[in-house]
Protein backbone atom coordinates (compact mmCIF):
# COMPACT_ATOMS: atom_id res chain seq x y z
CA UNK A 1 0.00 0.00 0.00
CA UNK A 2 2.96 2.69 0.51
CA UNK A 3 3.44 3.10 -2.80
CA UNK A 4 -0.17 4.31 -3.50
CA UNK A 5 0.16 6.08 -0.31
CA UNK A 6 3.53 7.75 -1.28
CA UNK A 7 3.52 10.10 -3.74
CA UNK A 8 0.19 11.51 -1.63
CA UNK A 9 3.00 12.87 1.17
CA UNK A 10 3.49 16.07 -1.15
CA UNK A 11 1.04 18.41 -0.55
CA UNK A 12 1.08 19.40 -4.27
CA UNK A 13 0.47 15.93 -5.08
CA UNK A 14 -2.54 15.91 -3.37
CA UNK A 15 -3.51 19.06 -5.36
CA UNK A 16 -2.36 18.25 -8.56
CA UNK A 17 -4.52 14.65 -8.13
CA UNK A 18 -7.36 16.59 -6.82
CA UNK A 19 -7.12 18.47 -10.02
CA UNK A 20 -6.54 15.72 -12.14
CA UNK A 21 -9.28 14.01 -11.12
CA UNK A 22 -12.13 16.87 -11.16
CA UNK A 23 -10.68 17.67 -14.89
CA UNK A 24 -10.99 14.15 -15.81
CA UNK A 25 -14.32 13.81 -14.57
CA UNK A 26 -15.31 17.39 -16.44
CA UNK A 27 -14.09 16.35 -19.90
CA UNK A 28 -15.96 13.44 -19.95
CA UNK A 29 -19.11 14.32 -19.10
CA UNK A 30 -18.65 17.78 -21.78
CA UNK A 31 -17.43 14.95 -23.70
CA UNK A 32 -20.36 13.35 -24.31
CA UNK A 33 -21.81 16.02 -26.32
CA UNK A 34 -18.75 16.28 -28.36
CA UNK A 35 -19.08 12.93 -29.53
CA UNK A 36 -22.45 12.81 -29.93
CA UNK A 37 -22.94 15.65 -31.24
CA UNK A 38 -19.85 15.08 -33.75
CA UNK A 39 -17.76 18.36 -32.28
CA UNK A 40 -14.32 16.61 -32.15
CA UNK A 41 -12.64 18.84 -34.41
CA UNK A 42 -14.27 21.92 -32.59
CA UNK A 43 -12.93 20.95 -29.38
CA UNK A 44 -9.35 20.57 -30.78
CA UNK A 45 -9.85 23.80 -32.57
CA UNK A 46 -11.02 25.03 -29.50
CA UNK A 47 -8.18 23.80 -27.28
CA UNK A 48 -5.81 25.83 -29.89
CA UNK A 49 -7.61 28.91 -30.62
CA UNK A 50 -7.13 30.33 -27.04
CA UNK A 51 -4.08 30.61 -27.88
CA UNK A 52 -3.88 34.50 -28.74
CA UNK A 53 -5.97 34.59 -25.29
CA UNK A 54 -3.26 33.34 -23.55
CA UNK A 55 -0.49 34.72 -25.13
CA UNK A 56 -1.90 38.71 -24.65
CA UNK A 57 -2.47 37.89 -21.13
CA UNK A 58 0.87 36.59 -20.90
CA UNK A 59 2.44 40.03 -22.43
CA UNK A 60 0.33 42.26 -19.76
CA UNK A 61 1.14 40.00 -16.80
CA UNK A 62 -2.54 39.26 -16.29
CA UNK A 63 -3.49 35.86 -15.17
CA UNK A 64 -3.38 33.54 -18.22
CA UNK A 65 -6.37 31.69 -17.55
CA UNK A 66 -8.95 34.72 -18.14
CA UNK A 67 -7.14 35.15 -20.95
CA UNK A 68 -7.27 31.85 -22.34
CA UNK A 69 -11.26 31.72 -20.74
CA UNK A 70 -12.08 35.17 -22.52
CA UNK A 71 -10.75 34.00 -25.90
CA UNK A 72 -12.11 30.77 -25.65
CA UNK A 73 -15.92 32.28 -25.21
CA UNK A 74 -15.04 34.51 -27.91
CA UNK A 75 -13.89 32.36 -30.45
CA UNK A 76 -17.05 29.67 -29.19
CA UNK A 77 -20.00 32.87 -29.63
CA UNK A 78 -18.05 33.83 -33.30
CA UNK A 79 -18.33 30.27 -34.74
CA UNK A 80 -22.21 30.10 -33.23
CA UNK A 81 -22.08 33.67 -34.91
CA UNK A 82 -20.87 32.75 -38.60
CA UNK A 83 -22.40 29.08 -38.69
CA UNK A 84 -26.31 30.61 -37.94
CA UNK A 85 -28.48 29.53 -40.22
CA UNK A 86 -26.12 27.76 -42.35
CA UNK A 87 -25.15 30.81 -43.67
CA UNK A 88 -21.11 29.09 -43.42
CA UNK A 89 -21.30 25.46 -42.67
CA UNK A 90 -20.12 24.62 -38.70
CA UNK A 91 -16.88 22.62 -40.17
CA UNK A 92 -16.11 25.39 -42.03
CA UNK A 93 -16.30 28.07 -39.73
CA UNK A 94 -14.94 25.95 -37.08
CA UNK A 95 -11.78 25.79 -39.49
CA UNK A 96 -11.28 29.49 -40.43
CA UNK A 97 -11.62 30.44 -36.75
CA UNK A 98 -8.94 27.93 -35.66
CA UNK A 99 -6.44 28.42 -37.95
CA UNK A 100 -7.00 32.37 -37.54
CA UNK A 101 -6.60 32.49 -33.81
CA UNK A 102 -3.78 29.85 -33.66
CA UNK A 103 -2.10 31.86 -36.40
CA UNK A 104 -2.58 35.33 -33.94
CA UNK A 105 -1.79 33.24 -30.77
CA UNK A 106 2.16 32.01 -32.91
CA UNK A 107 1.98 36.04 -34.21
CA UNK A 108 2.13 37.13 -30.93
CA UNK A 109 4.58 34.80 -29.08
CA UNK A 110 6.82 35.10 -32.12
CA UNK A 111 6.84 39.21 -31.00
CA UNK A 112 7.59 38.50 -27.53
CA UNK A 113 11.33 38.76 -26.36
CA UNK A 114 11.13 36.00 -23.81
CA UNK A 115 8.65 33.44 -23.47
CA UNK A 116 9.59 30.52 -21.34
CA UNK A 117 8.04 28.46 -19.07
CA UNK A 118 4.77 29.40 -18.66
CA UNK A 119 3.72 29.25 -21.82
CA UNK A 120 4.90 25.69 -22.07
CA UNK A 121 2.96 24.63 -19.73
CA UNK A 122 -0.07 26.20 -21.48
CA UNK A 123 0.52 23.77 -24.05
CA UNK A 124 1.16 20.67 -22.27
CA UNK A 125 -0.23 21.12 -18.53
CA UNK A 126 1.51 21.49 -15.40
CA UNK A 127 -0.36 19.45 -13.16
CA UNK A 128 2.13 19.61 -10.46
CA UNK A 129 2.55 23.50 -10.61
CA UNK A 130 -1.59 23.47 -9.24
CA UNK A 131 -1.47 26.52 -6.09
CA UNK A 132 -4.91 25.92 -3.78
CA UNK A 133 -6.17 29.13 -5.49
CA UNK A 134 -5.95 27.36 -8.93
CA UNK A 135 -7.65 24.98 -7.33
CA UNK A 136 -10.95 26.56 -6.03
CA UNK A 137 -10.98 27.85 -9.60
CA UNK A 138 -10.71 24.24 -11.14
CA UNK A 139 -13.43 23.53 -8.59
CA UNK A 140 -15.30 25.95 -8.37
CA UNK A 141 -16.32 26.47 -12.46
CA UNK A 142 -16.24 22.59 -13.04
CA UNK A 143 -19.20 22.51 -10.25
CA UNK A 144 -20.90 25.20 -12.20
CA UNK A 145 -20.34 23.39 -15.80
CA UNK A 146 -21.51 20.09 -14.42
CA UNK A 147 -25.05 21.99 -12.55
CA UNK A 148 -25.81 23.49 -15.87
CA UNK A 149 -25.17 20.14 -17.19
CA UNK A 150 -27.37 18.63 -15.13
CA UNK A 151 -29.95 20.90 -15.61
CA UNK A 152 -30.24 21.38 -19.20
CA UNK A 153 -29.59 17.18 -19.69
CA UNK A 154 -33.25 16.91 -21.09
CA UNK A 155 -33.40 20.09 -23.12
CA UNK A 156 -29.81 19.30 -24.64
CA UNK A 157 -30.63 15.97 -25.08
CA UNK A 158 -33.56 16.93 -27.52
CA UNK A 159 -31.40 19.37 -29.61
CA UNK A 160 -28.97 17.23 -29.79
CA UNK A 161 -31.28 13.85 -31.01
CA UNK A 162 -34.18 15.82 -32.69
CA UNK A 163 -33.84 19.36 -33.20
CA UNK A 164 -37.58 19.20 -35.12
CA UNK A 165 -38.87 18.14 -31.82
CA UNK A 166 -36.71 21.19 -29.95
CA UNK A 167 -38.50 23.61 -32.08
CA UNK A 168 -42.09 21.85 -31.78
CA UNK A 169 -41.67 22.11 -28.31
CA UNK A 170 -40.43 26.09 -28.76
CA UNK A 171 -36.88 25.22 -27.22
CA UNK A 172 -34.64 28.13 -27.95
CA UNK A 173 -32.48 26.25 -29.82
CA UNK A 174 -30.17 28.44 -30.65
CA UNK A 175 -29.47 29.65 -27.43
CA UNK A 176 -29.02 26.46 -25.72
CA UNK A 177 -26.54 25.46 -28.91
CA UNK A 178 -24.49 28.77 -28.19
CA UNK A 179 -24.39 28.37 -24.37
CA UNK A 180 -22.98 24.20 -25.19
CA UNK A 181 -20.00 25.85 -26.60
CA UNK A 182 -19.39 28.46 -24.19
CA UNK A 183 -19.55 25.70 -21.41
CA UNK A 184 -17.02 23.98 -23.73
CA UNK A 185 -14.67 26.49 -23.65
CA UNK A 186 -14.88 27.00 -20.17
CA UNK A 187 -13.71 23.29 -19.85
CA UNK A 188 -11.01 23.43 -22.37
CA UNK A 189 -9.86 26.16 -20.43
CA UNK A 190 -10.31 24.50 -17.02
CA UNK A 191 -8.22 21.69 -18.57
CA UNK A 192 -5.50 24.02 -19.88
CA UNK A 193 -3.63 23.28 -15.92
CA UNK A 194 -3.21 19.80 -16.21
CA UNK A 195 -3.71 18.27 -19.27
CA UNK A 196 -2.22 21.41 -21.38
CA UNK A 197 -4.21 23.03 -24.06
CA UNK A 198 -2.70 20.08 -26.84
CA UNK A 199 -3.98 17.32 -24.78
CA UNK A 200 -7.32 18.83 -23.37
CA UNK A 201 -9.06 17.87 -27.17
CA UNK A 202 -7.99 14.28 -26.18
CA UNK A 203 -9.44 13.88 -23.05
CA UNK A 204 -12.95 15.40 -24.31
CA UNK A 205 -13.21 12.92 -26.82
CA UNK A 206 -11.38 9.58 -25.13
CA UNK A 207 -13.73 8.60 -22.45
CA UNK A 208 -16.76 9.75 -23.65
CA UNK A 209 -15.64 7.74 -27.24
CA UNK A 210 -14.81 4.53 -24.73
CA UNK A 211 -18.40 4.82 -22.72
CA UNK A 212 -20.21 5.38 -26.16
CA UNK A 213 -19.45 1.65 -26.97
CA UNK A 214 -20.16 0.48 -23.81
CA UNK A 215 -23.69 1.82 -23.16
CA UNK A 216 -26.87 2.80 -24.61
CA UNK A 217 -28.57 5.59 -22.86
CA UNK A 218 -27.08 8.97 -22.71
CA UNK A 219 -27.12 9.17 -18.90
CA UNK A 220 -24.87 5.98 -18.24
CA UNK A 221 -22.62 7.08 -21.04
CA UNK A 222 -22.24 10.44 -19.21
CA UNK A 223 -21.85 8.26 -15.95
CA UNK A 224 -18.93 5.73 -17.65
CA UNK A 225 -17.23 8.39 -19.29
CA UNK A 226 -16.97 10.39 -16.06
CA UNK A 227 -15.49 7.29 -14.20
CA UNK A 228 -13.12 6.67 -17.21
CA UNK A 229 -11.90 10.18 -16.90
CA UNK A 230 -11.39 10.17 -13.62
CA UNK A 231 -9.69 6.71 -13.29
CA UNK A 232 -7.64 7.86 -15.96
CA UNK A 233 -6.41 11.12 -14.62
CA UNK A 234 -5.39 8.69 -11.20
CA UNK A 235 -3.97 5.89 -13.02
CA UNK A 236 -1.96 8.55 -15.37
CA UNK A 237 -0.70 10.73 -12.37
CA UNK A 238 0.90 7.66 -10.66
CA UNK A 239 2.40 6.82 -13.45
CA UNK A 240 4.15 10.06 -14.32
CA UNK A 241 4.83 10.12 -10.59
CA UNK A 242 6.59 6.61 -10.66
CA UNK A 243 8.06 6.25 -14.74
CA UNK A 244 8.72 10.19 -14.45
CA UNK A 245 7.19 11.15 -17.83
CA UNK A 246 4.79 14.55 -18.34
CA UNK A 247 1.52 14.08 -16.20
CA UNK A 248 -0.73 15.25 -19.60
CA UNK A 249 0.75 12.16 -21.55
CA UNK A 250 0.49 9.71 -18.76
CA UNK A 251 -3.61 10.45 -18.30
CA UNK A 252 -4.29 10.61 -22.17
CA UNK A 253 -2.01 7.32 -22.88
CA UNK A 254 -4.51 5.76 -19.77
CA UNK A 255 -7.35 6.57 -21.45
CA UNK A 256 -6.60 5.81 -24.79
CA UNK A 257 -5.72 2.31 -23.10
CA UNK A 258 -9.32 2.28 -21.95
CA UNK A 259 -10.45 2.86 -25.44
CA UNK A 260 -8.83 0.02 -26.94
CA UNK A 261 -10.12 -1.91 -24.35
CA UNK A 262 -13.70 -1.14 -24.67
CA UNK A 263 -13.19 -1.11 -28.48
CA UNK A 264 -11.73 -5.28 -28.04
CA UNK A 265 -14.86 -5.84 -25.98
CA UNK A 266 -17.37 -4.23 -28.21
CA UNK A 267 -15.91 -6.36 -31.51
CA UNK A 268 -15.94 -9.41 -29.57
CA UNK A 269 -19.80 -9.01 -28.55
CA UNK A 270 -20.49 -8.52 -31.79
CA UNK A 271 -18.90 -11.35 -33.30
CA UNK B 1 -62.06 30.69 -28.11
CA UNK B 2 -62.65 26.80 -26.93
CA UNK B 3 -65.94 26.62 -29.35
CA UNK B 4 -64.27 27.93 -32.40
CA UNK B 5 -65.26 25.80 -35.13
CA UNK B 6 -61.25 26.20 -36.48
CA UNK B 7 -58.89 24.13 -35.58
CA UNK B 8 -55.92 25.27 -37.21
CA UNK B 9 -56.39 28.68 -39.62
CA UNK B 10 -53.84 29.59 -42.48
CA UNK B 11 -54.56 32.79 -43.88
CA UNK B 12 -52.67 34.28 -46.91
CA UNK B 13 -49.55 32.33 -46.05
CA UNK B 14 -46.29 32.48 -48.08
CA UNK B 15 -43.15 30.32 -47.15
CA UNK B 16 -39.69 30.65 -48.71
CA UNK B 17 -36.06 30.55 -48.59
CA UNK B 18 -34.62 33.86 -48.35
CA UNK B 19 -35.57 35.06 -51.80
CA UNK B 20 -37.50 32.26 -53.23
CA UNK B 21 -41.04 31.93 -52.66
CA UNK B 22 -42.09 28.15 -52.04
CA UNK B 23 -45.67 28.84 -50.92
CA UNK B 24 -47.69 31.51 -52.08
CA UNK B 25 -50.13 33.13 -50.26
CA UNK B 26 -52.10 29.97 -48.76
CA UNK B 27 -55.14 30.14 -46.83
CA UNK B 28 -57.10 26.93 -45.46
CA UNK B 29 -59.02 26.07 -42.46
CA UNK B 30 -59.32 22.69 -40.80
CA UNK B 31 -61.75 21.80 -38.28
CA UNK B 32 -61.67 19.70 -35.41
CA UNK B 33 -60.74 16.18 -35.43
CA UNK B 34 -60.29 16.18 -39.20
CA UNK B 35 -57.94 14.01 -41.29
CA UNK B 36 -56.23 16.28 -43.78
CA UNK B 37 -54.40 14.70 -46.33
CA UNK B 38 -51.43 16.95 -48.42
CA UNK B 39 -50.89 15.65 -52.17
CA UNK B 40 -49.25 17.16 -55.21
CA UNK B 41 -46.32 16.47 -57.12
CA UNK B 42 -42.46 16.64 -55.83
CA UNK B 43 -41.10 19.66 -54.81
CA UNK B 44 -44.64 21.21 -54.40
CA UNK B 45 -43.68 22.45 -51.20
CA UNK B 46 -45.64 20.00 -48.91
CA UNK B 47 -42.59 19.35 -47.07
CA UNK B 48 -41.98 23.27 -46.93
CA UNK B 49 -45.41 23.91 -45.58
CA UNK B 50 -45.30 21.49 -43.07
CA UNK B 51 -41.84 23.20 -41.58
CA UNK B 52 -44.04 26.55 -41.41
CA UNK B 53 -46.63 24.97 -39.44
CA UNK B 54 -43.96 23.54 -36.94
CA UNK B 55 -42.57 26.82 -36.50
CA UNK B 56 -38.97 26.05 -38.13
CA UNK B 57 -39.42 28.09 -40.88
CA UNK B 58 -40.39 31.88 -40.22
CA UNK B 59 -43.70 33.09 -42.89
CA UNK B 60 -42.55 35.47 -45.02
CA UNK B 61 -46.53 37.12 -44.86
CA UNK B 62 -49.51 35.63 -43.01
CA UNK B 63 -50.88 34.02 -39.95
CA UNK B 64 -50.98 30.82 -38.83
CA UNK B 65 -53.78 30.42 -36.03
CA UNK B 66 -54.05 27.46 -33.34
CA UNK B 67 -57.52 28.02 -31.52
CA UNK B 68 -57.28 31.33 -32.90
CA UNK B 69 -54.24 31.98 -31.21
CA UNK B 70 -50.71 32.86 -33.08
CA UNK B 71 -48.44 29.47 -33.96
CA UNK B 72 -45.98 29.57 -31.26
CA UNK B 73 -48.56 30.41 -28.38
CA UNK B 74 -49.69 27.29 -27.32
CA UNK B 75 -46.02 25.08 -26.46
CA UNK B 76 -47.32 21.62 -27.25
CA UNK B 77 -49.85 21.07 -29.01
CA UNK B 78 -48.78 20.30 -32.15
CA UNK B 79 -46.98 17.10 -32.42
CA UNK B 80 -44.37 16.65 -35.68
CA UNK B 81 -42.96 12.84 -36.78
CA UNK B 82 -39.85 13.97 -38.37
CA UNK B 83 -38.26 12.64 -41.20
CA UNK B 84 -35.62 10.11 -40.94
CA UNK B 85 -32.82 12.48 -41.90
CA UNK B 86 -33.79 14.72 -39.50
CA UNK B 87 -33.22 12.37 -36.21
CA UNK B 88 -29.74 11.28 -34.72
CA UNK B 89 -29.95 7.64 -35.45
CA UNK B 90 -26.57 7.13 -33.73
CA UNK B 91 -27.65 8.69 -30.56
CA UNK B 92 -27.70 6.65 -27.34
CA UNK B 93 -31.87 6.41 -26.47
CA UNK B 94 -33.85 3.72 -26.13
CA UNK B 95 -37.43 3.74 -27.46
CA UNK B 96 -38.57 4.90 -24.06
CA UNK B 97 -36.56 7.57 -23.75
CA UNK B 98 -37.81 8.53 -27.28
CA UNK B 99 -41.14 8.77 -25.89
CA UNK B 100 -40.83 10.07 -22.67
CA UNK B 101 -39.42 13.41 -24.80
CA UNK B 102 -43.19 13.61 -25.97
CA UNK B 103 -43.74 14.34 -21.98
CA UNK B 104 -40.97 16.95 -21.46
CA UNK B 105 -43.09 19.97 -22.20
CA UNK B 106 -45.60 18.90 -20.17
CA UNK B 107 -43.29 17.23 -17.25
CA UNK B 108 -41.50 20.60 -16.80
CA UNK B 109 -37.70 20.85 -18.44
CA UNK B 110 -36.68 20.20 -14.81
CA UNK B 111 -38.74 17.79 -13.26
CA UNK B 112 -38.54 14.05 -13.46
CA UNK B 113 -41.11 11.76 -14.90
CA UNK B 114 -44.24 11.21 -12.93
CA UNK B 115 -45.90 7.77 -12.45
CA UNK B 116 -48.53 9.36 -14.97
CA UNK B 117 -46.01 10.51 -17.34
CA UNK B 118 -44.44 6.76 -16.81
CA UNK B 119 -48.20 5.01 -17.34
CA UNK B 120 -49.00 7.28 -20.74
CA UNK B 121 -45.36 5.94 -22.16
CA UNK B 122 -46.26 3.09 -21.23
CA UNK B 123 -49.80 3.02 -23.01
CA UNK B 124 -48.49 4.63 -25.87
CA UNK B 125 -45.58 2.06 -26.55
CA UNK B 126 -48.03 -0.45 -26.14
CA UNK B 127 -50.68 1.14 -28.32
CA UNK B 128 -48.28 1.24 -31.18
CA UNK B 129 -47.54 -2.47 -30.85
CA UNK B 130 -43.64 -2.10 -29.62
CA UNK B 131 -43.95 -2.92 -26.10
CA UNK B 132 -40.95 -6.27 -26.50
CA UNK B 133 -38.75 -3.04 -28.11
CA UNK B 134 -39.16 -0.61 -25.33
CA UNK B 135 -35.41 -0.89 -24.04
CA UNK B 136 -33.49 -1.74 -27.29
CA UNK B 137 -31.77 1.52 -28.84
CA UNK B 138 -33.45 3.43 -31.18
CA UNK B 139 -30.93 2.65 -33.74
CA UNK B 140 -31.33 -0.87 -33.71
CA UNK B 141 -35.01 -1.03 -34.95
CA UNK B 142 -35.99 -1.13 -38.49
CA UNK B 143 -37.11 1.72 -40.28
CA UNK B 144 -40.96 0.47 -39.71
CA UNK B 145 -40.46 0.23 -36.16
CA UNK B 146 -38.19 3.36 -35.59
CA UNK B 147 -41.76 5.31 -37.54
CA UNK B 148 -44.00 3.71 -34.56
CA UNK B 149 -41.82 4.45 -31.75
CA UNK B 150 -42.12 8.04 -33.24
CA UNK B 151 -45.83 7.79 -33.51
CA UNK B 152 -45.61 6.65 -29.65
CA UNK B 153 -43.84 9.76 -29.12
CA UNK B 154 -46.77 11.93 -30.87
CA UNK B 155 -49.52 10.17 -28.53
CA UNK B 156 -47.61 10.32 -25.40
CA UNK B 157 -47.18 14.59 -26.46
CA UNK B 158 -51.56 14.36 -26.38
CA UNK B 159 -51.08 16.64 -29.00
CA UNK B 160 -54.14 18.87 -30.61
CA UNK B 161 -52.88 18.89 -33.92
CA UNK B 162 -50.41 15.62 -35.21
CA UNK B 163 -48.32 16.27 -38.82
CA UNK B 164 -46.80 13.71 -40.39
CA UNK B 165 -44.48 13.86 -43.94
CA UNK B 166 -44.29 10.99 -46.01
CA UNK B 167 -45.59 8.21 -43.29
CA UNK B 168 -46.35 5.75 -45.99
CA UNK B 169 -43.25 5.98 -48.09
CA UNK B 170 -40.81 2.98 -47.95
CA UNK B 171 -42.59 1.40 -44.73
CA UNK B 172 -43.63 -2.05 -44.11
CA UNK B 173 -47.51 -3.42 -44.19
CA UNK B 174 -47.68 -3.63 -40.46
CA UNK B 175 -46.43 0.17 -39.74
CA UNK B 176 -48.41 1.02 -42.14
CA UNK B 177 -51.84 -0.38 -40.85
CA UNK B 178 -50.68 0.59 -37.48
CA UNK B 179 -50.31 4.23 -38.81
CA UNK B 180 -53.42 3.97 -39.95
CA UNK B 181 -55.13 2.34 -37.28
CA UNK B 182 -53.68 5.34 -35.57
CA UNK B 183 -55.37 8.25 -37.67
CA UNK B 184 -59.00 6.54 -37.02
CA UNK B 185 -58.15 6.28 -33.26
CA UNK B 186 -57.06 10.09 -33.15
CA UNK B 187 -59.80 10.95 -35.23
CA UNK B 188 -62.15 9.61 -31.93
CA UNK B 189 -60.28 11.75 -29.75
CA UNK B 190 -60.80 14.63 -31.83
CA UNK B 191 -57.19 15.01 -33.08
CA UNK B 192 -56.80 16.82 -36.43
CA UNK B 193 -54.18 15.30 -38.16
CA UNK B 194 -52.74 16.64 -41.02
CA UNK B 195 -50.44 14.17 -43.37
CA UNK B 196 -48.88 14.46 -46.71
CA UNK B 197 -48.24 11.94 -48.85
CA UNK B 198 -47.85 10.14 -52.56
CA UNK B 199 -50.57 7.80 -52.39
CA UNK B 200 -53.69 9.36 -53.96
CA UNK B 201 -56.34 6.47 -53.55
CA UNK B 202 -55.29 5.97 -49.85
CA UNK B 203 -55.98 9.99 -49.56
CA UNK B 204 -59.20 9.48 -51.41
CA UNK B 205 -60.36 6.63 -49.13
CA UNK B 206 -58.58 7.29 -45.32
CA UNK B 207 -59.18 10.97 -45.53
CA UNK B 208 -61.78 13.64 -44.80
CA UNK B 209 -60.06 16.36 -46.85
CA UNK B 210 -57.70 16.54 -49.54
CA UNK B 211 -55.46 19.76 -49.67
CA UNK B 212 -53.93 19.81 -53.58
CA UNK B 213 -50.69 21.75 -53.52
CA UNK B 214 -48.55 23.40 -56.56
CA UNK B 215 -46.02 26.19 -55.18
CA UNK B 216 -50.30 27.44 -53.98
CA UNK B 217 -53.62 25.69 -53.41
CA UNK B 218 -54.86 24.36 -56.18
CA UNK B 219 -58.03 22.83 -54.37
CA UNK B 220 -59.06 21.92 -50.64
CA UNK B 221 -62.69 19.89 -50.02
CA UNK B 222 -63.59 16.55 -49.90
CA UNK B 223 -61.89 13.55 -52.00
CA UNK B 224 -64.23 13.36 -54.34
CA UNK B 225 -64.42 17.07 -54.89
CA UNK B 226 -60.79 17.82 -55.46
CA UNK B 227 -59.82 14.83 -57.22
CA UNK B 228 -61.41 16.00 -60.73
CA UNK B 229 -59.96 16.46 -63.68
CA UNK B 230 -59.25 20.35 -64.00
CA UNK B 231 -57.27 20.64 -59.98
CA UNK B 232 -55.55 17.30 -61.08
CA UNK B 233 -54.19 19.03 -64.16
CA UNK B 234 -53.35 22.53 -62.60
CA UNK B 235 -51.41 20.31 -59.78
CA UNK B 236 -49.74 17.52 -62.09
CA UNK B 237 -49.36 18.97 -65.46
CA UNK B 238 -47.73 16.81 -67.94
CA UNK B 239 -47.39 13.67 -64.85
CA UNK B 240 -51.44 12.90 -65.68
CA UNK B 241 -52.74 10.95 -68.79
CA UNK B 242 -56.98 10.38 -68.58
CA UNK B 243 -57.46 7.55 -70.25
CA UNK B 244 -60.75 6.81 -72.29
CA UNK B 245 -62.53 5.24 -69.65
CA UNK B 246 -62.57 8.22 -67.24
CA UNK B 247 -59.38 6.39 -65.24
CA UNK B 248 -56.89 9.15 -64.81
CA UNK B 249 -52.82 8.28 -64.18
CA UNK B 250 -50.43 10.46 -62.13
CA UNK B 251 -46.97 9.47 -62.90
CA UNK B 252 -44.73 10.66 -60.76
CA UNK B 253 -41.75 10.33 -59.21
CA UNK B 254 -41.49 9.76 -55.69
CA UNK B 255 -38.14 10.52 -53.18
CA UNK B 256 -35.06 9.14 -54.75
CA UNK B 257 -34.97 6.12 -52.05
CA UNK B 258 -38.39 5.17 -52.79
CA UNK B 259 -38.93 2.86 -55.83
CA UNK B 260 -40.79 4.85 -58.78
CA UNK B 261 -44.29 4.15 -58.23
CA UNK B 262 -47.83 4.79 -60.10
CA UNK B 263 -50.15 6.17 -58.15
CA UNK B 264 -53.97 6.23 -59.95
CA UNK B 265 -57.23 7.54 -59.31
CA UNK B 266 -60.61 6.47 -60.55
Amino acid sequence: MSWLLAPLAYQFMQRGLLASVIVGILCAVMGTYVVLRGMAFLGDAMAHAILPGVAIAYIFHSDLLIGAGVAAVVVALSIGFFSREGTVKEDTAIGILFAAALSLGVALISSMQTYAVDLSHILFGNVLGVSPSDLWLIGGLSFAILLTVGLLFKPFMVISFDPVLAATLRLPAELLRNLMLVLLALTVVVSLQTVGVSLAAAMLVTPAATAYLLTRRLWPMMLVSALIGALSSIIGLYLSYYFNIVSGSAIVLTATLFFLLGFLWKRTKLI
Amino acid sequence: MTHNPHRLEIVNVSIGYGEKIVMRDLSFQVPHGARVAVVGPNGAGKSTLFKALVGILPLQSGRILIHGELLGAHKDCVAYIPQREDVDWRFPVTVNDVVMMGRYSQMGWLSRPSKADKQIVRKSIEQMGITDLATRSIGQLSGGQQQRAFLARAIAQEPHILLMDEPFTGVDVTTREATLNLLDHLRDQQVTTIISTHDLNLAASRFDLVLLLNHKLIAFGKPQEVFVKENLTAAFGNSLLVMENGMMLVDECCPPEVEHQHSEVK
